[in-house]
This record gives structure tokens, C-alpha cells and sequence, in this order.
């Protein structure tokens, strides 16, 4: 990959969905346009998209299998170093593989049946310290327009980048922070005004009420713990959001950070990263994730085999998570320096992506 | 006194052109429809871009009498137009079907 440096006529970029550049990205056609999409036959890719139980069913058992047993664990040895690695596994179940269970129960793919969709979206939203139908509507948004700055509510990484924010969130301590915020703020029956412009009225009620619901978990969960003088409720609902959110973070990152903004092609602004199949478990193959913008309506037990029917049209796939740290560290140390600077992938060499006067004319017309 | 409306049938594809439990694109009159053929071997139609974002239904998926959007999940019951939940709100407007001579035929307002 090559890089280009755009920092001579760099402007200071808004990243809120209220200021200047929201407006801009609208009168550009960058909002709501048509993406480049890699050629598919339709039977190959409604063979992928074809909806299943069976998967999903058995990773969310092995998932539920796996935090109990290392909750007991962690229970069972409270009190000594034993302790430390049980909760260590309980933590990153709890507090990171939600991450992608939240997001696959959120398109509504990871299983056929659309009540176990909800029911592991709740869970998995409430371990990830997301409130539901906020994050359903902020995450439709984020597949409208990804990375279109004034648009985008997800961009993990504006530029230049927070780095101090990032190490905090190695333990969620920003987004748990920001949770905090938002709860105040929707248990009084109020949204901030960038939630406006993508929650419809019709969905507000459900945000408060789920806002409270939330609230009183936690608030619950804190007086158990001053009850019996002990933090160890806590452990196992609450804190692992924080101890166990650092594979959030390291996954996360990889999918966007360091790259493009405002190209309406997926294979400019998203990574699809080789990964081994624990962190494929972890993250539920999230790690293809062009193909998962591309074509979100695959489940992600299909990701794999899209993969391989659209490679020969993407960028080279990153080999492992070190090459992809490789280049998003310096990049974002970079952008530091030189906003304006990104990583900009390379197409095969036939292909080329799309022109985004062409496609804001397509998506205006 | 309501005003009867005159329904004016036009062929959208041959009946066999539709894969079952499928969905395909018609256009006319500058107006876009998406044509489906049920598991059970039925017909329906509806406007062709999903209520949300305008995105179309034919490259979405069907699953039993359901499409779901390609671009955000959303879903919607096709035989009656019925948004089945966020992010999709508003319902589908339908139109009458009916096959003649291995024609599928969408009645229009």
C-alpha cells in the first residue's frame, strides 16, 4: 500500500452530525449513495445469505459454556491470584466478544430466528455498555454512510487522532464514560442532538425506557455490593466491561482507523485481516469486514466463503493482526502530525473504485 | 362517495423468471416494483425501494413471506407490506397479482 499526503491544504475536519461538515457531505452526494459493490451472481450470494440457527446456536452456547465455567472459577477462587485468570476469560467474554455478538444480533444474521437475534442483541448490548435501540439506529447509520465525516456516528478514530482517549478505552473508561452521560441524559427523557438527527420520535420512548433499565442494573448491582461489602457482584456484572473491554479496542481498530474518509467504497475505508480462529470465535469473523459492509445482509459464518468469492476484487488481505498493527500505529501517529495523512489501500490493478461525483449524481438522482 | 380507482394490469415477467422464494425487479412508468415468488409458489408485488432509505428490495433477501433490505436488515412481511420493526417503520405499499398464460400480471392504480 501506498500513502498520500494531503496535509498542505488540510482543513481541521467536524465530526459532529450537527456542524458544517453534515451539510457538506449532503451537498457532495456522499450521504445516503450508492458504494461501489464487487460483482456477485445473485444464486452465489443468495447461497451466503441464506440464514441459519445452527451456528449461531452453537457458538452462543459455547459462549454462555465458557463464561459460566470461568465464572465459577473466578467465584470459586475469590480471594487469592487464583482468581486472576478466571476473570481474565470471564472479562474478555463479557467485555469483548459482546462487542461482535451485539453487532451480528444487531443486523439480525447471526441466527434465522429473529427472537434470538433480540434476545442476544440485549445481552450482548447491555455487556458492551450500549444501550440498544440507540446503538441499532447509530449503527444503521454507520452502514449509510462509513466514515463520511458529519455523517458517520461510528467513526472510531476523527482525526487527528485522541491517543489518550484510545488508551482509556483499553479499559472502556471513555466509553463508559460517555454511557454514563448518555444514561443521565435519557432517564430524564432527553437525547443529545447528534442522537436526534438518526433516532426517529417513534423510537425515543424505547430508548428512555431501556435508559432506565440499564440504570437500575447498575445501580442495583452497586448497592448488592455495598450490602455485603464486597466488589465481587461487580465482577461479574459491570466491571468486566472495563477489565475484559481490551479486545474490543484491539479489534475495533483495525477495521476503519488510519484509512480514508469520504470515499464511497468499502474497499478504500475498511481492513479484512487473517485472523486465527480464537480471535475468529471472539470477534465472529468480523475481521472480513469490507465484505461485512459490502454485503451486510451475510451472516458472518458466510464470511469466509464471500471472502473468497470477492478477493480477486479487494485489496490484498492483511496476513495477521501484526501486519495490520504494523501500519494503523504509525498511521495514527502520524495523522498526529498531518491530519490530512491516511493509508490509502491499493485495488487490483483492474479495477478501479468509484467515482464519487459519479455516485453522488446516482444517489441525487 | 368513494371513487372507485381502475386497476391497470400490466405483465411484469414471465412467472418462471422468478426463482421460488425469490424476488425480482420491475420497472415501469418510471416507477419501480419488486415481483416475488412465496415458498409456496405465489406471487405478490410491492414498491421496489425499501420506506427507509430508498434502497432496492430486489437485492434483498427472502426468507418465507419475508424480504429483508440488503443495505440495513430491515424486514418487511411482503404478502401485506407490514414493516416488521426497526429500522424499518413504514409500511410497503402492495399491489394485486395475479398469472395468466405463465405471466405474472401487477395490477396498478
Amino acid at each position: 500500500m501506498t500513502a498520500q499526503d494531503f496535509s498542505a491544504d488540510y482543513q481541521k475536519r467536524d465530526y459532529s452530525l450537527v456542524g458544517f461538515e453534515t451539510q457538506r457531505a449532503i451537498e457532495r452526494g456522499l450521504a445516503t449513495a450508492k458504494w461501489y459493490r464487487c460483482p456477485i451472481g445473485r444464486k452465489e450470494l443468495k447461497e451466503l445469505m441464506r440464514r441459519s440457527d445452527g451456528p449461531a446456536l452453537r457458538d452462543t452456547a459455547i459462549w454462555f459454556g465458557a463464561l459460566a465455567l470461568s465464572g465459577f472459577g473466578g467465584w470459586y477462587f475469590w480471594g487469592s491470584w487464583a482468581s486472576v485468570p478466571f476473570f481474565l476469560v470471564y472479562g474478555v467474554l463479557y467485555g469483548s466478544a459482546s462487542d461482535s455478538r451485539w453487532h451480528e444480533c444487531g443486523h439480525r444474521t447471526a441466527f434465522k430466528t429473529t427472537w434470538m437475534n433480540d434476545v442476544v442483541y440485549a445481552i450482548a448490548c447491555f455487556m458492551i455498555l450500549r444501550e440498544p435501540t440507540v446503538w441499532r439506529w447509530s449503527h444503521t447509520r454507520h452502514h449509510t454512510d462509513t466514515i463520511i465525516v458529519g455523517r458517520d456516528p461510528e467513526i472510531a478514530v476523527p482525526r487527528p487522532p485522541d491517543i489518550l482517549g484510545l488508551i482509556l478505552n483499553i479499559f472502556a473508561l471513555k466509553s463508559a464514560w460517555s454511557l454514563a452521560k448518555k444514561l443521565a441524559l435519557h432517564v430524564q427523557d432527553k437525547l443529545d442532538p447528534e442522537e436526534a438527527t438518526f433516532i426517529p420520535e417513534m423510537e425515543r420512548p424505547k430508548v428512555f425506557r431501556e435508559a432506565r433499565i440499564m440504570a437500575a442494573i447498575f445501580i442495583g448491582v452497586a448497592v448488592w455490593c455495598v450490602a455485603i461489602g464486597s466488589i465481587l457482584p461487580a465482577m461479574f456484572i459491570g466491571l468486566p466491561s472495563i477489565y475484559g473491554g481490551f479486545m474490543t479496542i484491539f479489534f475495533g481498530l483495525t477495521q476503519h482507523a488510519g484509512l480514508d474518509e469520504d470515499v464511497l467504497d468499502h474497499r478504500l475505508n475498511s481492513r479484512t485481516i487473517y485472523m486465527n480462529p480464537v480471535f475468529r470465535f471472539l470477534y465472529l469473523n468480523m475481521n472480513y469486514h469490507v465484505e461485512h459492509h459490502m454485503f451486510p445482509m451475510v451472516p458472518y459464518h458466510a464470511l469466509p466463503r464471500l471472502h473468497e468469492a470477492i478477493k480477486d476484487d479487494c485489496p490484498t488481505p492483511y496476513a495477521n493482526c501484526w501486519e495490520a498493527y504494523r501500519e494503523i500505529i504509525p498511521a495514527l501517529l502520524r495523522q498526529r502530525r498531518e491530519p490530512g495523512w491516511y493509508v490509502k489501500r491499493q485495488l487490483p490493478s483492474h479495477v478501479a473504485p468509484l467515482d464519487v461525483s459519479a455516485a453522488g449524481a446516482a444517489a441525487a438522482e | 362517495m368513494p371513487t372507485a380507482i381502475a386497476t391497470r394490469w400490466v405483465e411484469a415477467c414471465a412467472a418462471d423468471e422468478i426463482d421460488e422464494e425469490d424476488v425480482i425487479r420491475f420497472d415501469e412508468g418510471g416507477r419501480t416494483f419488486a415481483i416475488y415468488r412465496s415458498p409456496d409458489d405465489a406471487y405478490f408485488a410491492t414498491d421496489g425501494l425499501c420506506t427507509h432509505e430508498k434502497v432496492h428490495l430486489a437485492d434483498g433477501l427472502v426468507m418465507d413471506n419475508i424480504i429483508e433490505c440488503p443495505k440495513h436488515n430491515g424486514r418487511f412481511d411482503y404478502t401485506t407490506g407490514k414493516a416488521k420493526g426497526a429500522p424499518v417503520c413504514v409500511d410497503l405499499k402492495t399491489y394485486p397479482v395475479r398469472v395468466e398464460d405463465g405471466k405474472v400480471l401487477i395490477g396498478l392504480d
